[in-house]
């Protein structure tokens, strides 16, 4: 039998809730541990990080010198390195700090900020390090982190949905809540992989999946606007738990300049 | 006179990044430090700002094992700040889905985190594999259960997306409440064979006298509501922990500590509940904590893995009388009018008194947020365990020493994300 890959799991700046997920898997949790050794996972195991791993799952974004240092050694000693959730993918909710807010924000939180070592931006980990795989949300989906370990294990490519929240939301045979009761939703520029929860529960999308592809968030602010929304309200609807992802920042900007 | 120095450089079975320094001189702790590492994320600071409304979705990105706390504490806050009066239907809905967090949150702890430690195993996979792999597995199912309230409540396990100010988004069907209801009813022998098991480890004889702090409800084990008790004799609307406590800094900690204002350490969570709240356990609950030999005086801080699952079973009876008494009420969430002012509320976290105050403006933005999370509070009281029962082990190998610290900085649950990025703004308009 040849021996079972090896996985490291890896924070960085989070809440742990994307690493959580996998501990979620109540009923897959001691199957997962069989199929694969679980070498390094500092909140469910005491182990030393040490040796080669083929699977890294790095949570979290990049806010400390320390942690800028860290992600090369983990790349450095990794095969394949995925990213979960959106503080890995795209900096998180921490990121808005970014933009010369932090030196403030820092003397806004502690009396003596000179004993914190703090970097001025949060950062994606793919903004440090080459990313082979990345699972979005805040948090991730746990049914999206199964696949992604099953793919893994049989050597393809994981399956998941590239196309809009939206989309998953009409093939869930779901009422659109921003047509029929006026609520904004920003289902049609978000990424799948919720499942189009929120609409379920009779709210629109928060984006906590990021960005989809090719998403024009220009259409969808102006239709938020039709809908009574202000441009300071589109603008912080865009920067919550992906504040940092391109699109984004960019659809939140435009709004700021209005 | 034999000196030595422990150090830890990263505490694992913990949510966070926390580290332990201990300094020993003969039998005496010269020094003990509880060093938190986590990087801040400034919460408080990128509050200001926000919509009220997005106090609780924002906040429960401190925890990705206690959302639901944060969004409870957010939202009864900016309830006290606009005078909005929620709903029964809602008042209980909120109390069922903080139920599933107590169970997915302590069982998570107890046997995933802490068993490990009394049996000498690195993991609860090690464990499973010596030999209790039968445990292991009730306690997953069991901790399924709980997850399962917080998904068919609130939306999914973790960051639900149901809780708004004034109540819900949409407010769950009897039919699928009926279907929780089994699964909790089948959860709970496997809890019972738990919590007994857990009973049945070898326990480190020590014990501390402490003061305990907690809410205090009438008539039922206190989570979203109560006064503010505490075992010396303090009694306070649940709003007014600022007239009581403060947060200070500590150099080797990037999580704000707590003292009571004469600068007394205290300690909030299981044991400081069962201390308060005994008598209004459930039933079931009350009969195991008797079979475990647990009572409301028990001060053995290696006995919260037994307290963490006596409140889990009494979360898995409440949830099924909360689910057979529940009538949906006919809107999901009372209307809120935003206005200028200040809220605040604690709430019972799983790890404890969680306080959230919020100061909003007229456009029902927040202009100052102070989110005092349990761990931070309980730092002091773990310092002061690790510098009264390592002496006991003065002749012993480091090896010996440092796993009693770290057991005994597990008693405590520590969430490290939780309690990093806060503190009062006001230190710096002072």
């Amino acid at each position: 039998m040849p021996p079972r890959p090896r996985l490291g799991v890896f924070k960085f700046s989070s809440c742990d809730g994307c690493q959580l997920s996998l501990l979620d898997c109540e009923r897959e949790l001691l199957d997962v541990a069989g199929a694969l050794e679980i070498a390094y996972f500092a909140e469910a195991v005491s182990a030393e990080d040490t040796g080669h791993y083929d699977v890294a799952l790095v949570e979290g974004s990049v806010t400390t010198e320390a942690e800028a240092l860290h992600i090369h050694d983990i790349r450095a000693r990794s095969t394949t390195l995925v990213t979960i959730g959106a503080c890995a993918t795209s900096g998180g909710i921490q990121a808005l700090k970014n933009g010369g807010n932090a030196a403030g924000f820092l003397k806004m939180v502690y009396p003596t900020p000179a004993w914190l070592h703090t970097l001025e931006s949060a950062t994606a980990i793919s903004d440090h390090v080459k990313v082979d795989h990345e699972l979005r949300g805040c948090p991730i989906s746990k049914h999206q982190l199964l696949e992604l370990i099953a793919a893994l294990l049989a050597g393809r490519r994981p399956q998941t949905e590239p196309h809009a929240t939206c989309l998953e939301c009409k093939l869930a045979g779901q009422v659109c809540v921003m047509v029929a009761e006026g609520k904004p939703c920003l289902g049609p520029v978000t990424h799948a992989g919720c499942g189009a929860l929120c609409p379920g529960y009779a709210r629109g999308c928060y984006g906590c999946f990021g960005p989809k592809e090719t998403a024009n968030t220009a259409s969808l602010s102006a239709q938020l606007g039709a809908l009574g929304e202000s441009p300071a309200r589109i603008a912080r609807a865009f920067s919550t738990f992906n504040t940092n992802a391109p699109e984004f920042r960019a659809e939140a900007e435009a709004q700021g300049d209005d | 006179m034999t000196e030595r120095r422990i150090e830890v450089g990263l505490l694992t079975r913990v949510e966070g990044e926390g580290a332990v320094r201990i300094d020993m001189r003969g039998d005496k702790v010269t020094r003990a430090e509880f060093r938190i590492f986590e990087p801040p994320r400034f919460f408080e600071a990128l509050l200001r700002g926000r919509g009220y409304e997005e106090a609780a979705d924002i906040t429960s990105r401190i925890c990705g094992i206690c959302p639901v706390a944060y969004q409870m504490s957010a939202v009864h806050a900016m309830e006290a700040a606009f005078g909005v009066g929620i709903d029964p239907s809602v008042r209980l809905v909120r109390r069922l889905l903080y139920c599933g967090e107590w169970i997915e949150s302590h069982v998570l702890h107890a046997i995933l985190l802490h068993a490990p430690d009394y049996l000498g195993y690195g993991s609860a996979f090690e464990l499973a594999a010596a030999g209790h792999e039968g445990l292991v597995r009730d306690a997953l199912e069991v901790k399924e259960a709980g997850n399962r309230i917080v998904s068919v409540v609130g939306g999914r396990e973790i960051h639900p997306i149901n809780v708004r100010v004034g109540g819900f988004w949409k407010l769950p069907e009897r039919r699928a409440l009926a279907a929780l209801r089994e699964e909790l009813l089948a959860a709970i022998p496997k809890a019972v064979r738990v919590l007994d098991w857990t009973a049945s480890l070898d326990i480190p004889d020590h014990a501390r006298d402490y003061t305990l702090v907690s809410l205090w409800h009438p008539d039922e084990y206190p989570m979203n509501e109560g006064r503010l008790r505490s075992t010396a004799g303090l009694d306070c609307a649940n709003d007014a922990w600022r007239d009581h406590f403060e947060e200070f800094q500590v150099p080797h900690s990037n999580a704000l500590q707590a003292r009571d204002r004469e600068g007394g350490e205290y300690l909030v969570g299981p044991m400081a509940r069962l201390a308060l709240n005994f008598g209004r356990l459930s039933e079931g609950a009350r009969e195991a904590a008797g079979r475990a030999g647990l009572g409301p005086d028990c001060r053995n801080p290696f006995r919260t893995i037994t307290m963490r699952m006596v409140e889990t079973l009494h979360a898995l009876e409440e949830a099924v009388r909360l689910i057979e008494a529940y009538q949906p009420g006919e809107r999901s969430a009372a209307p809120v009018e935003p206005r200028a002012g200040v809220g605040a509320a604690a709430t019972e976290a799983p790890r404890g008194t969680l306080f959230h105050r919020y100061e909003i403006d007229g456009d029902g933005l927040i202009t100052h947020a102070q989110i005092v999370p349990p761990t931070s509070q309980n730092q002091p009281a773990i310092e002061a365990d690790l510098r009264a029962f390592l002496p006991s082990l003065a002749g012993r190998s480091e090896a010996e020493i440092t796993h009693l610290a770290e057991q005994a900085i597990r008693n405590y649950d520590p969430c490290i994300s939780c309690a990093t990025h806060f503190l009062d703004l006001r230190f710096l308009d002072a």
